[in-house]
């Protein structure tokens, strides 16, 4: 190894640099700590209501499931978009874009993680609810919330490389929000109504696979073992997640849905003229 | 030294640059100018590496093509718009900059004629915005650049700031630093600058020394220089100065008829 190796700090070292003054400029903005909050109270109010931290952490599925690719897409893409003429100067500097994307990335990512964590987790400690039976269901919660938080950053980061425009790019983002959120379940359920009396269950079940947030909801309501509310869907989502196998293809799923978006993003990042 | 070879770049079907050929000399400040659309912008941001271009190639005097990262070691960028992470401080902008640039000892003099120091503490969205602009300034000289791109860089500094500022491009000039300005204040072209290249529709209409200009157009001010380059006539450019091309040597008149 020569001098100058030792000397020069690689890829791997800009992008830490880039990731720790980004996530110091992202976890001191107000957004993210009432954020942080928000989860906090959803939390601690559904402990005090719920009874018991298992029915609790069903409810703070649903909350977990519309605020978190909310949050990382609008948020995320807001401060992606604010933060353009500091990319600028970034990029001016000599490190290889494909760096400067991974820094960029994990400065948004992992104060969004840190965020998404203790907002879940706090309640559950204040609370003292950390019981056995509780802690195995939390966990998952927690791992399928922070796989959300890099699904949608990851698209946050195609949205704002590809669309110029801020006000457009924002509105895209709300899109996706709202067709992957909201209107996608409302689509599934029309076709399940619709074609109830035909066999259609393994159309359902690549149906899931094609959005990150209810293929996590699936993978979460077999976990917190409430598929039985499901119906014979349940069964047959049971069938083919509930195995190691299957969950592991439900896990490989949605990292695919957190590497493809990155991918896209990064590749456009490189091409793109600023 | 940057050569500008052929660079064209279109935006859509919109063409932007069309042909530039502008070669920056070491030791020497040049100034773009040009009426607003004329592809100033464009041409900086190729130069920069941050656009590229759709023909042609921009590179050092040892090759490298600017969109190297290892060519942007060599750079310097004021932007006219000096923006900053809102919660960083000063002080966290210089550290994460300097720690982009471990092999470059970064030079204070800038940062102490401004007294900056006492300002990098605070975050950068409280700062004023000729404050911001004077960061952005001592981070654009703090690497000792070969190449300084300065993008209207006196817009928001106060006289004495601005007086600094101009002392300080003196001084790298002279240290023998490629300079790239652009300015809409004629004051501070005459003041700063020693090279001019007018741009117009997206190629080089002139090149040369600021004396030169003035003599090709035969302009007694530079305002007057530059608004005669500026009529889309090729004959705007009285004939006389046809004549003192042949003996100007650093002058390079382009004339779209020609182009």
């Amino acid at each position: 190894m020569t001098a100058a190796a030792i000397r020069t700090p690689g890829r791997t070292s800009f992008a830490r640099v880039i990731a720790t003054h980004q996530s110091r400029d992202v976890l001191r903005k107000r957004w993210v700590l009432w954020y942080a909050l928000c989860l906090v109270l959803a939390g601690d109010l559904l402990l005090r209501l719920a009874g018991s931290a298992p029915s609790a952490l069903v409810s703070l599925l649903n909350v977990v499931l519309l605020l978190v690719p909310l949050i990382a897409l609008i948020l995320g893409s807001a401060s992606l978009y604010s933060a353009r003429e500091f990319t600028e100067l970034l990029l001016v500097q000599p490190i290889p874009r494909r760096t400067l994307f991974i820094g960029l990335y994990l400065g948004l990512t992992l104060p969004l993680l840190v965020a998404t964590e203790l907002g879940i987790a706090l309640p559950f400690a204040i609370e003292r609810a950390l019981d056995a039976a509780t802690l195995p269901m939390l966990f998952m919660l927690m791992l399928i919330s922070g796989l959300l938080v890099c699904v949608f950053t990851a698209i946050a980061f195609v949205i704002t490389v590809r669309v110029r425009d801020r006000a457009r790019g924002l509105g895209v983002a709300i899109l996706v929000w709202l067709c992957l959120g909201l209107l996608y379940d409302g689509l599934v359920l029309a076709i399940a109504t619709t074609f109830r009396d035909w066999p259609i269950e393994r159309g359902m079940l690549g149906a899931m696979l094609l959005n990150p947030i209810d293929l996590a909801r699936t993978i979460l309501l077999l976990r917190l073992d409430v598929a039985a509310l499901m119906g014979y869907t349940g069964a047959v989502f049971r069938l083919a997640f509930g195995s190691r196998t299957g969950l592991l293809l439900a896990f490989g799923v949605l990292i695919a849905w957190i590497v493809v978006p990155w991918q896209l993003g990064a590749r456009a990042f490189d091409r793109r003229d600023f | 030294m940057i050569h500008c070879a052929d660079v064209h770049k279109k935006f859509g079907a919109l063409p932007v640059l069309r042909g530039v050929e502008l070669t920056l000399t070491p030791g020497r400040v040049t100034a773009i100018v040009g009426p607003n659309a004329a592809g100033k912008s464009t041409l900086i941001r190729c130069i920069l590496g941050l656009t590229r271009p759709d023909r042609g190639h921009i590179h050092l005097a040892d090759g490298r093509d600017v969109r190297m990262p290892a060519a942007r070691a060599a750079m310097g960028y004021m932007p006219q718009l000096p923006s900053f992470p809102d919660n960083l401080s000063g002080a966290e902008v210089l550290e994460m900059l300097d720690a982009l640039r471990p092999d470059v000892a970064p030079d204070r003099a800038l940062l102490d004629r401004f007294k900056l120091a006492g300002h990098l503490d605070t975050p950068v969205r409280t700062l004023s915005g000729g404050t911001r602009q004077k960061l952005s300034a001592v981070i654009a000289f703090r690497y000792r650049p070969q190449l300084l791109v300065l993008d209207e860089p006196t817009a928001g500094l106060d006289p004495l700031a601005a007086s600094v500022f101009k002392a300080a491009v003196v001084a790298a000039r002279d240290a023998g630093a490629t300079i790239l300005l652009t300015t809409h204040v004629v004051a501070e072209l005459a003041a700063l600058a020693d090279d001019v290249a007018f741009l117009l529709d997206g190629t080089i209409r002139f090149v040369g020394s600021v004396a030169a200009l003035l003599r090709v157009t035969a302009a007694a001010t530079l305002d007057d220089a530059l608004t005669t380059l500026a009529q889309p006539a090729a004959d705007a450019v009285p004939a006389a100065a046809l004549t003192a091309l042949a003996n100007a040597g650093r002058v390079r008149l382009v004339r779209e008829s020609c182009a």
